[in-house]
């Protein structure tokens, strides 16, 4: 049976088994490949998209959970890098291997449309649930911070 | 020379862009050692810099990317001297070429031990400014006016007598090029306040694509047609597998072929998912071939604590200075003392991965791969296949981290995907899950060290002697390598003697271990578990003789000055004098192939679960010319975290040779909530350009330590520094 569900906006199905990790999915049939595969288990937010509009691990949602959702990625998430969290990443120079940062920018994106003016300790406990192995933590509070100024 | 092909798009269109313009060539190595205009119809020449009649300015950039910033900074150093528009350069990665592209301090194109701008940064900039020379002389014939007269602004050759003004690329539709390289010298080069690019933040090259999802890692590689590929390795290396249960890995839908290999098993599937449900439903027992097999790190810890102790054992000088020995036998107070370092695993965000593809008959490949050398990955695909280098299309992708996993001479995970590809002659994205990257780790290496130090009736530390118990890792992560150098392991051993410390008598010792364990080097080498053992002796030290430990270092090092600033402003930075309170705080230094670094950390303990938090930590360090200021600010937060760590949770066991821990659950590596806020401070000077990005990771360990001691009275000799360790240290 095919599942269908929309991505970016646009409708979309996949034939993949049920059991499908959505990261797959998305990766290699898709064939957006934005989103990382980190550690498969929903323990690194590598993976992290918003389903409905919420951030979630596609590491960790089946493709029967998602019939009929909406599902934005981070190609999705703004035209030509011009989401302010973009912006601000680039402007705090956040990433450095890279790999980590589409994860975190869906996260950071997440709590920015819950709460648009979080506190520092509000952007920890949120962005907590990403790693980051080069260690841009610093700059990852700093850029939300920013964006939150600079809407 | 020769690349055999130039097959990505960005190679033929800077060949096609160099057609239009100027090529400068290399013939072998950096230096500008000949030069032959683009109009020549050799499809072998691969540039460092081709100035186009459009004004742009392409620049090749040898290093590897994996989130240094290499990439941009090297050709930033060319494009100085070069005098070129920035906005106007392209940065284009090299293609594998070990002699015109290998880094001086390898012979090989290797990106490691942070020191890609250290090596090439002289060549770079004699080649830089030997293309501007060219561009002069060009001018200067074709205005009939002395090249005395002649000066540069970015991309514009300037005769300020007359007011004349030519481009770069205007030049280059007319320009020709001497036969002889022209003569530059060090003297002719810029110096330091007339820098136009050094010492300024630009835009990394490649991060736009970084927050957009552009960026490409070999993970991320699409090619028509691929299937997928999944490994199981066998736990132990030198083992295989012995008998292979694949009927439930066979029956799951879209598995299409089961291979067995000397040292593992493979699995070919249509779907990523498949790939891998497969290689968990295989059963497969192994063969006790293989030294690991019985080794179990905690007790092997114990032993190599022995080993280090025993003073019969068979040593390997590191290095020494006087006479150490004889002055202990002499000194009126001696200090013994022990420290112990679990594994460490790289943790790389990228699980390792490749993709290959072998031709229909097996006598040419494609390989996508990111990795810290490239020119390796060639040899490791072409020698899978049993064919030529110049067989081997070879695709350059960004790392999702490094570490130093990505060097070892086999690169295994780039002949993982390329035997699979092999198997069914078709495109094959292998890709390692979490469990698999923790599996076959490359860790860290087991350390125990033993350190004795003597003062003499004066108080005067008179010696110094280290001695290390340790497997000797180069020899397993690159065995040319460790024959080349006669057995010596910097990876190892680097730095054992505390070389950068004024005591007149030292001695390093390795003793080496063989326990046939998976073994590499990782942020921090060496220093990462010498500086742990160096660090809180050297405070041990100090505490003995009731001196301050930043007074006490900084009487160490006063013979340089650029040392006693650091200490000095590190000091400053933290209000090192002023109590914490309830945390407190310490201090660490050293001297990382000539970059001056020292750290301060604050530590709080809670002492019913032994926890320790790290609410602050101030660096600062001396690089020398500081090329991208920020990005060494980046590179130096990103170290201390790493290095927080390997001080508090990063631990990998090993039972009976296997590796006990599988992904993120038992394997902790600092999240955000958990890290200091983190104060750095540059301070550069106007010497040559040294390594920053890893200095800090090693002095992380040392002063959460050494704070301890200054918080609660007990000294703790063993990282990672986990609740539970602490715990034991107070009761």
């Amino acid at each position: 049976m095919a599942f269908e569900f929309k991505v970016n906006g646009k409708a979309t199905h996949s034939e993949a088994p049920a059991n499908t990790p959505l990261l797959w999915v998305i990766r290699e049939e898709l064939k957006l490949t934005g989103t990382k595969f980190g550690c498969g288990i929903g323990l690194c937010g590598a993976c992290m998209v918003h389903i409905e509009g919420k951030r979630a691990f596609s590491c960790q949602t089946q493709m029967s959970q998602v019939a009929g959702k909406a599902i934005t990625t981070i190609e999705g998430l703004s035209e030509n890098s011009s989401h302010p969290l973009q912006k601000a990443w680039l402007a705090e120079r956040v990433p450095q291997c890279g790999y980590c940062q589409s994860g975190q920018i869906m996260s950071a994106a997440d709590l920015l449309a819950q709460n648009p003016k979080p506190d520092r300790d509000q952007i920890i406990t949120h962005m907590s649930i990403n790693l980051c192995r080069c260690g841009s933590y610093p700059r990852i509070v700093r850029a939300i911070q920013r964006a939150a100024q600079e809407g | 020379m020769t690349i055999a092909k130039r097959s990505t798009e960005v190679s033929r269109r800077e060949l096609m862009v160099g057609v239009a313009g100027l090529t400068f060539a290399a013939v072998s190595g950096p230096r500008f050692a000949g030069a032959q205009t683009a109009r020549s119809t050799d499809v072998a020449l691969s540039p460092w810099v081709t100035i186009s009649t459009d004004d742009s300015v392409a620049i090749m950039s040898p290093a590897a990317e994996m989130g240094q910033g290499s990439l941009t900074s090297l050709p930033l150093i060319l494009a100085e001297e070069l005098d070129a528009d920035w906005s106007k350069v392209r940065v284009i990665v090299a293609p594998p070429n070990d002699d015109l592209y290998k880094n001086p301090a390898f012979g090989f194109m290797y990106t490691a031990g942070s020191n890609a701008v250290t090596s090439y940064f002289k060549e770079l900039r004699l080649f830089g400014a030997q293309v501007r020379r060219v561009l002069l002389l060009n001018a200067g014939k074709h205005w009939n006016v002395p090249v005395a007269e002649l000066t540069t602004a970015p991309n514009v050759v300037i005769h300020e007598k007359s007011g004349r003004r030519l481009s770069y690329g205007v030049i280059a539709a007319f320009a020709q090029i001497p036969t002889n390289a022209p003569d530059v010298t060090e003297d002719e080069l810029k110096k330091p306040d007339q820098f136009r690019l050094i010492g300024k933040d630009v835009m990394r090259v490649e991060l736009p694509g970084k927050v957009n999802g552009t960026a490409k890692y070999a993970i991320d590689v699409q090619v028509p047609g691929m299937l997928y590929g999944a490994i199981l390795r066998a736990p132990v290396e030198g083992a295989g597998p012995d008998t292979i249960d694949d009927a439930t890995a066979k029956a799951i839908a879209g598995v299409l072929r089961i291979v067995a290999l000397p040292y593992g098993v493979g699995v070919i599937a249509e779907t990523p998912f498949a790939a891998f449900e497969a290689k968990d439903a295989l059963k497969v027992t192994w063969t006790q071939t293989g030294k690991a097999w019985g080794f179990n790190s905690e007790e092997a810890l114990v032993a190599f604590a022995t080993a280090a102790r025993d003073l019969s054992q068979p040593t390997k000088l590191w290095g020494k200075e006087g006479d150490a020995l004889a002055a202990l036998k002499i000194a009126t107070t001696i200090v013994e003392s022990e420290f112990r370092n679990d594994l460490v695993y790289h943790a790389q965000m990228e699980p390792l991965n490749a993709v290959a593809s072998v031709s229909p008959n097996g006598d040419a490949c494609e390989v996508w791969c990111g990795v810290q050398s490239k020119t390796i990955a060639v040899t490791v695909a072409a020698d899978a296949l049993g064919i030529k280098p110049d067989k081997i299309v070879y695709h350059d992708m960004l790392m999702g981290g490094g570490f130093g996993r990505r060097g070892h001479r086999d690169e295994e995970y780039v002949h993982d995907a390329v035997v699979l590809s092999n198997a069914v002659k078709r495109p094959v994205k292998m890709m390692w899950m979490r469990e698999d990257d923790v599996h076959n780790g490359r860790f860290n290496p087991l350390s125990a060290h033993y350190l004795r130090a003597g003062f003499d009736a004066s108080g005067k530390l008179i010696a110094f002697h280290h001695r290390k118990a340790c497997d000797e890792v180069t020899a397993f992560q690159d065995p040319i390598r460790f024959r080349r150098q006669n057995g010596r392991d910097g990876i190892a051993f680097n730095g054992l003697d505390a070389p950068y410390y004024g005591i007149p008598n030292r001695l390093g010792e390795a003793v080496p271990r063989e326990s046939g364990l998976r073994t590499s080097s990782l942020r921090g080498i060496a220093h990462l578990t010498n500086i742990f053992a160096i660090e809180s002796f050297i405070d041990e030290l100090a505490r003995k003789r009731a001196v301050d430990p930043a007074t006490f270092r900084r009487d160490l090092v006063k013979a340089n000055p650029r040392a006693v600033n650091i200490i000095d402003t590190v000091a400053r930075m933290a209000n090192w004098g002023r109590k914490r309170d309830p945390g407190a705080l310490g201090f660490s230094y050293m001297n990382y192939s000539g970059t001056q670094i020292a750290l301060v950390a604050e530590v709080t303990l809670d002492r019913s679960s032994g926890r320790l938090r790290v609410p602050n930590v101030w660096v600062a360090l001396d690089p020398g010319i500081a090329v991208q200021p920020d990005n060494i600010v980046a590179q130096t937060e990103s170290s201390v975290v790493y290095g927080l760590g390997f001080a508090l949770s990063e631990r990998i066991t090993i039972k009976d040779g296997m590796v006990q821990e599988s992904n993120f659950y038992d394997y902790y590596v600092p999240r955000i909530n958990e890290i200091p806020v983190i104060n750095v401070k540059v301070v550069p000077t106007d010497n040559h350009p040294t390594g920053v990005g890893q200095m800090a990771t090693p002095l992380v360990a040392p002063a959460i330590a050494n704070a301890v001691v200054e918080l609660a009275g007990v000294r703790l000799r063993e990282t990672p520094m986990t609740p539970q360790r602490v715990k034991k240290a107070l009761d």
